[in-house]
């Protein structure tokens, strides 16, 4: 039987990661300001971005597209496939999640990769709530008090291209894809999904070599499950 | 026109998010639901990184932006924080440029 003194310290713990990975994504969201504004996203838009859509991966994307004069169409198909994982994590933490409709459609929009991973794999479920409530007000808060501050700081300065704010993307793709490819099979994905994107992009609306991706990388989960 | 587009995602990623919690879990729960979802977003950030480092419109080229991706692999490696590896890699552009 755990003691008050370890639930309290449990419960300080969780409050300190939360704050620590606030503070990480909002430096990462400092990025994401840059960006959008070098894309050529007013102020407001990258703004609302980051209030509205609030998943990092889709929102640099959506900015990645405009900004390498995509349509920002394509650059929306574009962010809406890559939130598609957050469904996924939604139905891991929907058993955690009480109160009623409208707790749960605030909590909805909380539901992204640092929420889930801090949620998940904790000893009870209230930890689990406080984990996901704390982690997502922390990085929500940051998350955006960066965006406005890299957006205000790019709005200032002379042409975004001496900077090199056309490489920050990639690099950015880049830091976003690593994590992912601890395996044997995403590593040869990522390469396909590269190889197919250049041969098609010179043929294409500007954008669409990701849909295409987007449809094989779909249609190879299918047909390989249940061999 | 850019407005319109940035509200749809939005709105479109907020749909997804609510879906998640919403829905019961067995519609999401099918084998080829869990396989496939969790491998989209290595092929879309892998075609981004192509895409946005090889190419100007519709020409493929290598130029600056090759040397900075470099770097900016290096830096993943050396498990560098996210803000330190976008700007290295921008650093990296601006000085080739300089030279």
């Amino acid at each position: 039987m755990a003691s008050t003194q370890d639930l309290i310290q449990a419960r300080r713990g969780i409050i300190r990661d939360a704050l620590g990975i606030g503070i990480a994504t909002g430096a990462y969201a400092l990025s994401f300001g840059a960006i959008s504004t070098a894309a050529g996203l007013s102020l407001l838009q990258t703004c609302a971005l980051s209030v509205l859509m609030f998943t990092g991966a889709s929102q640099f994307a959506l900015v990645g597209v405009v900004g390498s004069g995509g349509s920002v169409w394509a650059g929306a198909a574009t962010a809406a496939l890559l939130g598609s994982r957050n469904a996924l994590y939604g139905v891991r933490l929907s058993s955690l999640l009480d109160g009623g409709w409208w707790k749960r459609a605030a909590a909805a929009h909380f539901v992204i990769d640092e929420t889930t991973a801090m949620a998940i794999a904790r000893d009870t479920a209230s930890e689990s709530r406080l984990a996901f409530w704390a982690t997502g007000l922390a990085v929500f808060t940051l998350w955006n008090l960066g965006t406005l501050i890299g957006a205000l700081a790019t709005h200032a300065l002379p042409d975004p291209k001496v900077l090199g704010f056309d490489a920050a993307p990639p690099a950015a793709f880049l830091a976003l894809l690593a994590p992912r490819l601890r395996a044997r099979e995403p590593m040869a994905i990522a390469l396909g999904a590269g190889v197919v994107a250049l041969v098609t992009l010179p043929f294409v609306p500007a954008g669409v070599p990701l849909l295409i991706v987007a449809v094989l990388v779909a249609l190879f989960g299918v047909l390989r499950t249940g061999r | 026109m850019m407005w319109a587009g940035v509200l749809v995602a939005c709105a479109s990623c907020y749909a997804l998010k609510l879906a998640g919690v919403s829905l019961p879990a067995r519609v999401l729960a099918d084998a080829r639901v869990q396989r496939t979802v969790p491998l989209v977003p290595v092929g879309l950030l892998a075609a981004l990184v192509a895409t946005q480092t090889f190419s100007t419109g519709h020409h493929l080229v290598v130029d600056v932006r090759t040397t900075a991706l470099v770097v900016a692999l290096g830096m993943v490696l050396l498990r560098a924080p996210f803000l330190v590896v976008v700007a290295s890699a921008a650093a990296t552009a601006a000085l080739l440029r300089l030279l």
